[in-house]
């Protein structure tokens, strides 16, 4: 069927028009509120208070859902929002990585708040349409299509029964739908986000942000992956949501000052040309120039993170990717990125599903996709990590989340605590390729064992003890998940900051909080508790204001200034941080300094932190970690590395291992390694200005002008 | 025994070693390090050529990488 008659089936339910409103340094101060139970179509004006407090983007998005919902609101209860908000710096094109969205919403695996950054247009298109931030509520009575049109200045609500579900085919259909043309300069201007059918059956749902790649002739697809805001999407029955802009100008965000800007930009430009290709190789791999490293460093998760490498795992290098992925191609996902990390393996045949035999182009894999459906599961071959890719992306789960999970059930399956009675006769045992597939294709059914996988960790040790009898403690020492996320894909076990974090953030185990590991395991540089808990303040909140701004992390540290080895903190990057707070400056005309930086962090982070302690959650005892992220759980771990654990008693612990069991020694390690993690807990929660218990002091909410009535109410309880 | 010490670990020196032998040793393949012996900073362009002392104090800073 034709555009044109997927369209001809449409029900328009809404059509609103709007005054237009240009950016003024970053920000056009309203939010666009969409409500699926009365199809109302509402512009806020944003708060000089939100302003100030929030800044943007996660910001934002807290502060909205906070107000939309109620402490006891599920993920879905039809007052649970979508909040996408871009940030003041979102637009940009002049320095690399500007073009990023934040979603928030409340999450079906964790009953808390989970954020998810992602790249494509629509960020930026949103902006320009006139909206600082969109929010979905309440839900639709069937399949819709919302139409941001930021050229008429029009938002409709359709029905849409005929198109795909899945994105690499909707993504498609919606941008030549709404495009003036077929010409890439104006299917350029459309931005579409879709789920999948499995966003529809499982709870890791993901978003696809779409971007128009005029190269190729074909749409993109990036990802808002973690903690199933797809599966959110797809229970409010939206189809899709599209924007339309009118371009891109030089300055839409119409900044205060345009130079600075210019000039931060060419010298981090520069630094990609010349540095890069002895570097990271960002342009040429992606964040896969990881896989062979990590690997190399034993903090590869394999077989459900029990190893950190695996004789295997050169089937995933680094070079096996520069290979697939298709050279020579600007693979930015947002304008003005000099990165150019989105790298894409062109004119895949797939060997499984219902696209078998197409010839597709495939986003990635990235590093955590490489690792999660590859090496974390036992597969070791690049194109079966390339065909679940493409599947995870198409059918809108997440990859992480996917890989973690169907490696915790191949675990279940090894040790016998699911047997093929209960996956329905495949057979589940590590690196079994087939069934991987076909656990996908089942999710996207909504059928068989891959329902029941789709339910999480969390979900499938609940599932899994009541029905089958499983061993709980076994499942929750293996269980790589901590307030019901799943752990994205590095080995802690030998990192106590990593350990801290992961399990440490608020979210759930994901390493965008902060990424510790070589700067505890391997440079020593943070061996006491105290320099740990600096770290685990100053990275989480450094990283956070990126999410505060509409930016990407990676082009603060994944290419490095060639005197950066002799600055005072070259961990911090710091002329990236000093390009960071000037074009802050430069766009919105303010004047902050690298405290100030951190300081706004904060005041989120800390707000992020009461909203799950609202909710219930948010306390020590939801910072705990599954044992596997500390230690050897099994013989079997401990025996792959005897040599070393024995080696680590006899230095760290001062127990002399010889004539002990392996079960005993697994024990005392063990015991010593809880006890430094909640050591950790102490040091950490003392230096964010948090109670014992892992509860934002009043006094701390004051220092930071963030002692709101409704903030100070819920923590009052908890002093 | 002659050693040199990387990041805390001893390991045997040889004559001759040079910067890429002590990362080879150590399974350093990570590219965005940082690399500092007896205190002074070795540039990259260095690392086949600069040779080891003995007892040296190595230091292999590795900086972060990665979403």
């Amino acid at each position: 069927m034709g555009v044109s008659d997927l369209k001809s089936k449409h029900v328009p339910l809404k059509e609103m028009s709007y005054e237009p409103k240009e950016l003024f340094r970053g920000y056009t101060d309203r939010v666009l509120h969409i409500n699926l139970d009365n199809n109302s179509v509402n512009i806020k004006n944003v708060s000089p208070q939100m302003k100030e407090k929030f800044i943007g983007g996660k910001g934002y998005g807290l502060r909205l859902l906070w107000d939309a919902t109620k402490p006891e609101t599920k993920w879905n209860d039809n007052e649970n929002e979508i909040v996408i908000s871009p940030g003041p710096i979102c637009g940009i094109t002049q320095y690399a990585g500007a073009g990023k969205s934040l979603v928030v919403s409340i999450s079906p695996i964790t009953d808390i708040v989970i954020d998810s950054n992602v790249g494509g247009y629509f960020g930026p298109f949103l902006k320009f349409s006139g909206f600082d931030a969109l929010e979905l509520q309440g839900k639709a009575k069937n399949d819709v299509i919302i139409v941001i049109d930021g050229v008429k200045n029009t938002v409709t609500i359709e029905e849409a029964p005929a198109e795909e579900i899945d994105s690499h085919i909707l993504a498609e259909q919606l941008t030549e739908m709404y495009s003036d043309s077929p010409e890439p300069r104006d299917m350029k201007n459309i931005s579409v986000i879709s789920a999948g059918h499995a966003a529809d059956h499982t709870m890791i749902g993901m978003l696809n942000f779409s971007w128009y790649d005029i190269k190729r002739k074909k749409c993109r697809l990036k990802q808002a992956g973690r903690g199933g805001i797809g599966t959110v999407f797809r229970d409010k029955k939206i189809k899709a949501v599209v924007v339309k802009a009118a371009g891109v100008t030089q300055d839409p965000n119409h900044v205060a000052d345009m130079e600075p800007i210019r000039e931060r930009g060419a010298r981090f430009a520069r630094e990609m040309k010349e540095l890069d290709p002895h570097q990271c190789r960002m342009k040429q791999e992606g964040t896969a120039h990881l896989v062979n490293i990590m690997n190399d460093y034993n903090l590869l998760p394999t077989h459900n993170f029990k190893f950190g490498s695996h004789k295997d795992a050169d089937a995933l290098h680094s070079r096996v990717w520069n290979k697939k992925f298709t050279q020579g191609m600007n693979d930015g996902c947002w304008i003005g990125c000099t990165m150019n990390c989105a790298k894409a393996v062109d004119d895949f045949v797939l060997k499984s599903g219902p696209y078998k035999g197409q010839a597709v182009i495939v986003d990635g894999p990235e590093y955590e996709t490489a690792a999660g459906v590859g090496s974390n599961m036992g597969i070791f071959d690049a194109d079966t990590v390339i065909e679940l890719n493409f599947y995870c992306d198409t059918y809108g789960i997440d990859t992480i989340s996917f890989g973690t999970m169907t490696a915790f059930a191949m675990e279940c399956f090894e040790n016998g605590l699911i047997t093929k009675e209960h996956t329905g006769g495949m057979d589940l045992s590590f690196g079994n390729i087939e069934s991987a597939l076909e656990l996908i294709h089942q999710m996207a059914r909504g059928e068989g064992f891959g329902k029941i996988v789709g339910l999480g960790v969390r979900g499938m040790k609940k599932y899994f003890h009541e029905h089958f009898d499983a061993d709980m403690n076994f499942m929750n020492d293996i269980g790589m998940e901590n307030k019901g996320l799943e752990y994205s894909q590095y080995v802690s076990k030998e990192s106590l900051a990593q350990q801290g974090g992961y399990a440490m953030t608020n979210k759930g185990p994901q390493h965008d909080e902060a990424w510790l590991i070589f700067m505890d395991m391997v440079n020593n540089h943070i061996p006491t508790f105290e320099n740990k808990a600096e770290a685990l303040h100053y990275f989480p909140m450094f990283r956070t204001w990126f999410g505060l701004m509409g930016l990407c992390k990676l082009p603060w540290n994944d290419v490095e200034p060639e005197n950066n080895a002799e600055t005072d903190e070259p961990a911090k990057v710091p002329e990236h941080v000093d390009n960071y707070v000037t074009i802050y400056n430069a766009v919105t005309g303010s004047n902050i300094d690298k405290a100030e930086m951190i300081r706004q962090s904060e005041r989120v982070y800390n707000f992020q932190r009461t909203f799950n302690i609202r909710r219930g959650y948010g306390l020590r005892k939801h910072d705990a970690q599954p044992y596997r992220a500390a230690g050897p759980v099994t013989v079997e771990e401990y025996k792959s590395m005897e040599e070393f654990y024995d080696r680590k008693m006899k230095e760290d612990i001062g127990v002399d291992p010889a004539g002990k069991s392996v079960g005993e020694k697994i024990a005392i390690t063990r015991k010593y390694r809880e006890d430094r993690y909640e050591q950790l807990l102490d040091a950490v929660y003392l230096r964010r200005g948090w109670t014992s218990n892992g509860v934002p002091k009043i006094e701390h909410m004051k220092d930071l002008g963030m002692d709101l009535p409704e903030v100070i109410e819920v923590l009052s309880k908890h002093q | 025994m002659d050693t040199v010490t990387v990041n805390g670990n001893v390991i045997a020196w040889k004559e001759g070693m040079t910067v890429r032998n002590v990362l080879d040793e150590m399974k350093y393949s990570f590219r965005l390090l940082i690399i500092k012996v007896n205190g002074g900073i070795v540039k990259r362009e260095n690392w086949d050529d600069f040779s080891v002392p003995k007892n040296a104090d190595i230091k292999v800073i590795h900086l972060m990488s990665g979403g």
